[in-house]
């Protein structure tokens, strides 16, 4: 237990500033939202991985780490910051955390939901080297006035392809959020991309 | 007398004694913690893991001591984890809602982990359960002073 590493500062507070982070990156897809707050995170998470989970991760929520992120000090992190379970079936998991995106597995390995129920699906946390740097997308749906743009570096190539059946599955499928050092952007499933 | 401390903190020797300390800072009285914290010197350096909170948690009995279990009640607990600036990591689980309890009684935890630091935290646990002790025996004297025997009289039915 001596690898533990303090979680928010203000838990109740830095919870709802982080949600509300979220929220306003999945109502606006594509757009670059950075954290208002300082965490701490164990290594290779960066903080705004480590602060998503520990606003949204609890008792309920099964949580599905990757080869890369799957080590003891993050296990040990959730599990006492959070107590969530952590699984080692990604399609078991209500969050799943990439950290090396380029090995992840297709987005069809997690849970997609129901046609009754399409809210027990999985939301992926997918930490990438850049948001800015990487290929230019761009996206179209929901929230998104015309167009907008996202340049996130790191990913596999067939993920484009991914997220375009992801798409077509509407109204089952999962969400992304992308994360990079105190940024993030979320791909809901409603967002397409173009070209 | 086995030593206190052993460098291997999985042993269930460790645990027990662990277990021991940490109970008897959960139910001391918040104020004889703090008298305690006062004699401390010098006061370490330490981080919140999880700041002091304050819930309940279920009591469970088992009736008769070891037949089925059941719900005795809620109890109120605050609870709370810190880090000392050489990394150990004390945990503490107090009675009460009393947040400056439960800090001082996490790092007093992780004092008493430290092997360079046991050996003058430990009296303060020693006399934190002697005192509760003394409580406990004033508190069954008083009781035991207003008893009243009961008996009934035979009653010549025959």
């Amino acid at each position: 237990m001596d690898g533990l590493l303090p979680g928010f500062p203000e838990p109740v507070l830095d919870s709802q500033r982080v949600f509300r982070a979220v929220l306003d990156a999945m109502s606006r897809p594509g757009s670059l939202v950075e954290l208002p707050l300082h965490v701490t995170a164990p290594a290779p998470l960066e903080a705004a991985t480590a602060a998503v989970l520990l606003a949204l991760a609890d008792y309920e929520t099964p949580v599905w780490l990757d080869g890369a992120a799957g080590n003891d000090r993050v296990r040990q992190h959730l599990r006492f910051h959070c107590g969530c379970p952590i699984v080692p079936d990604a399609g078991a998991a209500d969050f799943a955390v990439v950290a090396e995106p380029a090995v992840m597995p297709p987005l069809s390995a997690f849970k997609a939901g129901g046609d009754e129920y399409p809210d027990r699906s999985a939301t992926l946390v997918v930490q990438v080297p850049t948001l800015t740097k990487g290929e230019r997308w761009t996206l179209s749906g929901p929230g998104i006035r015309d167009r907008a743009t996202l340049s996130p570096g790191g990913l596999p190539e067939g993920f484009r392809g991914w997220l375009a059946e992801n798409r077509a599955a509407f109204p089952r499928g999962v969400d992304v959020i992308l994360t990079c050092g105190w940024l993030l952007a979320a791909l809901p499933r409603t967002t397409r991309l173009e070209g | 007398m086995p030593a206190l401390h052993t460098s291997d903190p999985h042993t269930e020797q460790h645990t027990e004694r662990r277990r021991r300390w940490m109970g008897v800072l959960a139910k001391a009285a918040p104020d004889e913690v703090a008298a305690a914290w006062q004699r401390l010197a010098p006061k370490p350096a330490y981080e919140l893991l999880r700041r002091p909170e304050t819930g309940l948690v279920m009591v469970r009995g088992r009736t008769g001591g070891d037949g089925a279990p059941f719900n005795l009640g809620e109890m109120t607990v605050t609870r709370c984890s810190v880090r000392l600036e050489g990394g150990a990591v004390g945990h503490a689980w107090v009675a009460g809602r009393r947040a400056d309890h439960a800090e001082r009684a996490a790092v007093l935890d992780a004092l008493m982990q430290d092997p360079a630091r046991h050996a003058a935290v430990a009296p303060e646990i020693d006399r934190l359960e002697a005192a509760m002790a003394t409580r406990r025996d004033r508190a069954a004297r008083e009781a035991a002073a207003t008893r009243v025997d009961f008996f009934t009289m035979v009653r010549g039915e025959d």
